[in-house]
């Protein structure tokens, strides 16, 4: 006798309750703490706040215990929790050229006011395991130098713009309304503020491959890093009902300016142009990565072919998302029962007409 | 003056709405208004609660001219502007008793996005006991009739222009004091039998 | 009303915010006024994944009241992990009744059937939606698939679907197959099997579709002409099933098969589990059936 399988909101409750087991691992290891997470894993935590599209290392440590470690959920659990935030406005444009800067390298000037400060960076370390650190990693304090808060570091871009070599920056218009997203469905052609937000919140690991993918010749644009630079910036809100503007704090953030080369056309004088790349906290490959797509996403506005699909906006900006892309791709496990034996069903019919013309017409097989 | 909106906003919205959905649904049905929003505006109460359930931040809406009052109440109560053209409005609210109505005028979508167009909401006396028109199409099972009395004389006219712009046009919701009626740009009216 | 939103702390009724709620509820005013087409939505990040029903999960919620009844289901039935799932999901923040009787329901969310039962005026049928747009597996640019709507332009799609009668003597699509609404937009019912599109047309319920991650909308009124593409010399043919179901003997259902040995054993039970109850109490009783008195001792 067949009995239709039932149960599934018990499994499902038991599934929760084991997953949590699962997640807390041999209870005679100390329990993993947020902070530890937010101190110590600190570039996942800046992975899940950019992808997640919200500052607050808080909420993104405890997402990344509450997921395992997965970042990819724990940015999931960071936009069903944004998407339920009031908004209250837009914040003045952030003056990166502010910074309290980090970390802040060229590639294309050997030295330049302010210099170039190295700061905490993987480069130039030697990938070999510490295994000392299996043990305990306190590491001996860092050096340091008495800083002139009132040194400026003019952005390089702004350095080449000096000779009119480099595009300039597209005009401020501060009356024109901001794009976003995640209020309004994208629609295309999409503007740049647009494709600038989508490629912030995008996967670390699609805008890298699509980035490497123009340096390989599919859609090359011959990039150099103007400038990366990380470090502390104020955000400001306007509230011209009260006539001030309030300081709500500072973010930690990367910018990449990726300079790259443009021979010109018919009107326009051969000049440097440029891509853009920003993320919140300390995420630099994604910083670059973002500049290199969004450069050669520019391609009809700088009336180059679109030949590649790092140039192709309707690809990019509609799987840049990973919270989409995981969705749909697990969305799989979920039964299809129905639909596979509308399949089934078809096929068997086909063979069966197969045959059915195969013995009346044995000659026809053959 | 200012007037008290919904006692409680998210099931009086959720009402209101399901009214209009089920009007639109059921064109030339006579649809009880799912919740009424306060006497003193010159919208009347239905044509305020759909204001108060529909409109916000978002979206921007429109007066004629006997209704140019209820714009601080709107505002107040929604977030949502005036528009500054009437083919700039997603909502238009139309006093028939007293104003001029002319479809033309308002947002007719493109043919790539024909949902870019303005929702008329239309303040009548009445839904019943005026000369019939009998109308067909979408949600409707076979033909219904319509009797709303004190339609604009050209109103057939100006509804086969909106029909021969299809599926761009406007959606009609009709209103009087406790109900609604819709009228979506999928319906038409038939000929008069001769 | 004895539940309302207050006994839910924490969340607003039926989870969405207000302004959500408003701007999906435009949408689908829209929708119902222009039968067929997708209207864009600002779809919003769910707590369940994108694929997973996030677009009639929105649908839902902006609809519901709290006099609603809903039923969910997956594969036409209400004990599936995600039906369960998401009918837990509205009774935690909206508190509305819920039940697995189609003809109770007024609001009936579904991925990938429509119930065996006649659908009623009062009734709102809303489906999940992964891909929204028809002429996808033909053109993969919104740019392009937009046009093409807007010029009514559906030549690409007669065209395949020739393709597949000059290859193998029939249109091969089981699922997903394509309608034409009032006769404009040619729509993609979603992967519901091609056994369900004739309830589509002229129903009495008012039926919404929800596509989250592809943030569109679209409706169907009631008593809309909906009919499935298909050529005059090969017309339009639902699937049919060569055996009743196992356990309640209906011959009018759509059918799921189920394996039950290594041995090649299989039998045909229907896939609305509502329906097959509802027969079996009736005291219809299939070839491995047993009465339902029986069963219950």
């Amino acid at each position: 006798m067949y009995v239709a399988v039932k149960g599934g909101e018990r499994a499902i409750a038991n599934a929760h309750r084991l997953v949590e087991h699962e997640r807390r691992g041999d209870r005679n290891v100390p329990e993993l703490g947020t902070e530890q997470i937010e101190q110590q894993l600190s570039l996942a935590v800046d992975r899940v706040m950019s992808e997640g599209s919200l500052y607050d290392r808080g909420l993104a440590a405890l997402a990344i215990k509450q997921a395992r470690g997965d970042l990819i959920e724990a940015i999931f659990l960071i936009r069903a929790y944004r998407t339920t935030l009031p908004r209250f406005g837009f914040s003045v444009p952030l003056d990166t050229a502010d910074m309290a800067i980090r970390r802040r390298i060229s590639s294309t000037y050997k030295d330049l006011p302010g210099g170039q400060v190295l700061g905490p960076t993987f480069d130039y370390t030697h990938r070999l395991l510490d295994f000392a650190l299996a043990a305990e990693g306190n590491p001996a304090p860092p050096v340091t130098a008495p800083v002139d808060t009132a040194e400026r570091f003019p952005r390089v871009t702004d350095l080449i713009a000096q000779d009119d070599l480099i595009e300039r920056n597209p005009p401020e218009n501060p009356g024109q309304p901001v794009g976003d997203l995640t209020r309004e469905p994208l629609a295309f052609p999409a503007e740049r503020d647009l494709r600038l937000q989508n490629l912030a919140r995008g996967d670390e690991g699609f805008l890298l491959a699509l980035g490497y993918s123009t340096q390989r010749g599919y859609g090359r644009n011959h990039p150099f890093v103007g400038e990366i630079r990380m470090g502390e910036v104020e955000v400001e809100f306007d509230i011209p009902e009260l006539g001030l503007m309030a300081s709500l704090g500072e973010v930690t953030l990367t910018e990449c300016q990726m300079v790259n080369q443009f021979k010109g056309s018919l009107t326009e004088p051969a000049k440097f142009t440029r891509g853009y790349g920003l993320s919140f906290g300390h995420c630099e490959r994604r910083a670059m990565s973002m500049s290199l797509v969004d450069r050669a996403l520019r391609a009809d506005e700088l009336g180059e072919e679109r030949t590649s699909p790092a140039q192709d906006e309707e690809f990019v900006l509609s799987h840049s998302d990973n919270i989409q892309a995981t969705g749909f791709v697990e969305h799989l496990k979920l039964p299809h029962y129905v639909d596979f034996q509308a399949e089934l069903a078809l096929l068997r019919q086909m063979r069966r007409e197969l045959e059915t013309r195969a013995s009346t017409h044995p000659e026809a097989a053959e | 003056m200012s007037l008290a909106g919904f006692p409680n906003p998210v099931l009086d919205q959720q009402a209101a709405f399901r009214a209009v959905m089920q009007a639109l649904s059921e064109p030339g049905c006579i649809v009880q208004a799912g919740a009424l929003a306060g006497e003193g505006s010159p919208l009347g109460p239905v044509a305020r609660a759909i204001a108060l359930s529909l409109l916000d931040f978002e979206v921007r809406f429109s007066l004629s001219s006997s209704l140019a009052d209820a714009e601080g109440d709107i505002t107040f109560h929604t977030g949502s502007r005036l528009a500054s053209r009437l083919d700039e409005a997603e909502f238009a609210f139309v006093d028939l008793r007293q104003d001029v109505l002319d479809l033309g005028s308002f947002a007719q979508g493109t043919p790539e996005y024909p949902d870019r167009s303005t929702t008329v909401i239309l303040r009548v006396e009445s839904l019943t006991g005026g000369p019939s028109l009998k109308i067909r199409g979408p949600g409707i099972r076979g033909t219904r009739e319509l009797n709303i009395p004190g339609l604009p004389t050209d109103f057939a006219l100006q509804w086969a222009a909106n029909a021969a712009r299809s599926p761009l046009g406007v959606d009609l919701i009709f209103v009087t004091n406790e109900a609604v009626l819709g009228l979506p740009r999928s319906t038409r009216i038939l000929p008069e039998a001769r | 009303m004895s539940r309302t939103a207050e006994n839910y702390r924490g969340y607003n009724f039926a989870y969405l915010d207000e302004q959500t709620k408003r701007m999906i509820r435009r949408a689908i005013l829209k929708a119902i006024a222009i039968p067929g087409y997708q209207v864009p939505f600002a779809s919003r990040e769910m707590p369940m994944p994108y694929g997973w029903g996030t677009g009639g999960v929105q649908v839902t919620a902006a609809i519901l009241g709290p006099s609603d009844v809903l039923k969910v289901i997956d594969q036409g039935a209400d004990d599936t992990t995600n039906a369960v799932s998401i009918r837990q999901f509205f009774e935690k923040t909206a508190g509305v009744e819920t039940t697995t009787e189609t003809e109770k329901a007024t609001v009936i969310q579904t991925r990938h059937r429509i119930p065996e039962a006649k659908l009623q005026g009062h009734q709102v049928l809303v489906y999940q939606v992964p891909i929204p747009e028809p002429l996808r597996f033909l053109e993969p640019r919104e740019t392009e698939t937009r046009t093409l709507h807007a010029l009514a332009e559906y030549g690409l799609m007669h065209v395949r679907l020739y393709e597949d009668i000059a290859q193998h003597g029939h249109i091969a699509k089981t699922y997903a197959y394509p309608v034409l609404v009032a006769d404009r937009y040619v729509m993609d019912p979603s992967p519901i099997p091609k056994f369900d599109n004739p309830k589509m047309d002229d129903c009495a319920a008012l039926q919404l579709f929800g596509a989250g991650r592809e943030k569109r909308i679209y409706a169907i009124p009631p008593y809309t002409k909906v009919v499935s593409l298909d050529f005059e010399d090969h017309p339009f043919e639902a699937t049919k099933f060569e055996q009743p179901c196992a356990l309640c003997g209906a011959t009018d259902s759509y059918l799921d098969e189920v394996i039950t040995d290594d041995q090649g054993g299989r039998m045909f039970v229907c896939s609305d589990t509502h329906h097959c109850e509802t027969r079996r109490c009736e005291g219809h009783v299939g070839h491995l059936g047993m009465p339902v008195t029986e069963a219950a001792e």
